[in-house]
């Protein structure tokens, strides 16, 4: 039960740390796509 | 090849009400050359034409395909068109043949017409959500038919107490992040697949997009748990996997589903080596359709693997044709779109069946996962060569 719970939380912190850590990548579109002269926001 | 499978079925079904039409159609009497080739009407299209777009039949659109002007275009001392008209520069664009040159960053800036949006669109709202969740529904059914025909396969000599580990904590960790990141993105998917046919009419726009708006969030970012936890799933079971002489007795006495004989097995029977290679493929495929719309028009597989696939002359021997290799990104999209989905639908067929055996479909099975430690007449019955070796170990070793 321990282990499948940890299993869960894995997969939450896997979540929340992807989430953050493409972020700050500029995987969005509306990052990728941005420039000097076209906002996307 | 998968495009013109699913318009197979979707003719399939549009065509059986043309068997049953209330109306002769005919040409007037006074119609001149019904069956005149094309060319006698300067390349447009004809009466046959119109006929059978009626009658929901495929019609031959080659003679636009390929009238986009050809030497046309590059005649000297015209200018930047040169003597192609604006027909087939239209054509041109539409077909996505046409030099097209943009200073958007994005690639779509390039695409003003997209003859691959349509097709797609009918799938996606139409026999895509219908098959997939026919084959669902079926496969409940199934399970619900042998559950009340066979029952619970039970240990015959009852459980004596006596437990053996099965399966090492990590191994059970990797399992539930796979299982519980599967389970997520299956419930997110089929929300974000039948958000606008069900939950729309239901519960109105704002939910809809309360509730999509989470689940993309939640389908997005648990898919990578989902991939590292494939991997690890592999790099730990893959040698328990590969098929082996076993297997056949196994599946000769049908897995002893059926009967009461017990089949030997080592570590994973063949059923299980199923699952494992059916996961590990049918999840290798989702992750990579699935990365390819994480990062939009970054990762176009589909007209790179059209091309292989026409070189190995399959598409046409099997009778589809050259399949199309010019794709427009968001033609691209829509494949890895319909691919991800279709796969989704196959292995959730299958993890309904993996679930209900571990954990209904037979006694004592579910230990394996829960606590590690499995009956030893569970064992006996179901694993018998593996039990074997582990007691072997276990004397070679003994615990101080």
């Amino acid at each position: 039960m321990k282990v499948m719970f940890a299993g869960f939380a894995g997969i939450m912190v896997i979540g929340v740390v992807a989430y953050f850590g493409l972020h700050e990548m500029g995987f969005s579109s509306q990052d990728v796509y941005s420039s000097g002269n076209v906002r996307l926001d | 090849m998968l495009r013109h499978l699913m318009a197979l079925f979707v003719l399939v079904l549009l065509a059986l009400p043309g068997v049953a039409s209330a109306q002769d159609v005919r040409p007037p009497d006074n119609a001149v050359n019904v069956d005149a080739p094309r060319a006698s009407t300067g390349g447009a299209q004809t009466l046959q034409d119109v006929l059978r777009r009626q009658q929901g039949l495929a019609v031959d659109d080659s003679f636009r395909r390929n009238n986009i002007g050809g030497d046309a275009g590059t005649a000297p001392g015209l200018g930047p068109l040169g003597g192609t008209s604006d027909a087939e520069q239209w054509r041109a664009l539409r077909y996505n043949e046409a030099d097209v040159r943009v200073t958007t960053l994005n690639t779509t800036g390039k695409v003003l017409v997209q003859d691959g949006g349509m097709w797609w669109l009918d799938i996606r709202r139409g026999a895509l959500p219908a098959y997939g969740g026919w084959l669902l529904l079926g496969t409940l059914a199934i399970l619900a038919v042998f559950f009340l025909l066979r029952g619970r396969v039970r240990v015959e000599d009852g459980m004596s107490g006596r437990t053996v580990t099965r399966f090492k904590a990590i191994e059970r960790f990797a399992h539930w992040m796979l299982a519980g990141s599967f389970i997520l993105l299956a419930v997110t998917g089929l929300l974000s697949l039948f958000g606008r046919k069900v939950l729309i009419p239901a519960f109105g726009h704002g939910f809809n997009s309360a509730l999509l708006t989470g689940t993309k969030y939640i389908h997005d970012n648990v898919s990578w748990a989902f991939m590292i936890a494939l991997v690890m799933v592999f790099v730990m079971w893959v040698w328990h996997n590969l098929p082996d002489r076993t297997d056949l007795t196994w599946v000769r006495y049908g897995g002893g589903i059926i009967g009461k004989k017990h089949p030997p097995a080592k570590k994973f029977n063949a059923g299980q080596k199923l699952i494992f290679w059916s996961v590990i493929l049918l999840g290798a495929s989702v992750s990579v359709s699935g990365l390819s719309m994480l990062f939009p028009f970054d990762m176009p597989l589909f007209g790179h693997t059209f091309a292989v696939l026409n070189d190995t002359g399959l598409p046409q021997a099997l009778g589809f044709g050259t399949l199309p290799v010019n794709l427009a990104p968001q033609e691209e999209m829509q494949y890895a779109q319909l691919w991800h989905a279709i796969i989704g639908f196959v292995m959730m067929a299958i993890i309904f069946g993996h679930i209900y055996i571990g954990t209904l479909g037979m006694e004592g099975a579910y230990d394996a996962m829960g606590s590690g430690e499995v009956d030893v007449n569970w064992a006996e019955q179901h694993h018998s060569i593996w039990l074997e070796k582990v007691r072997e170990t276990e004397h070679r070793s003994p615990a101080e």
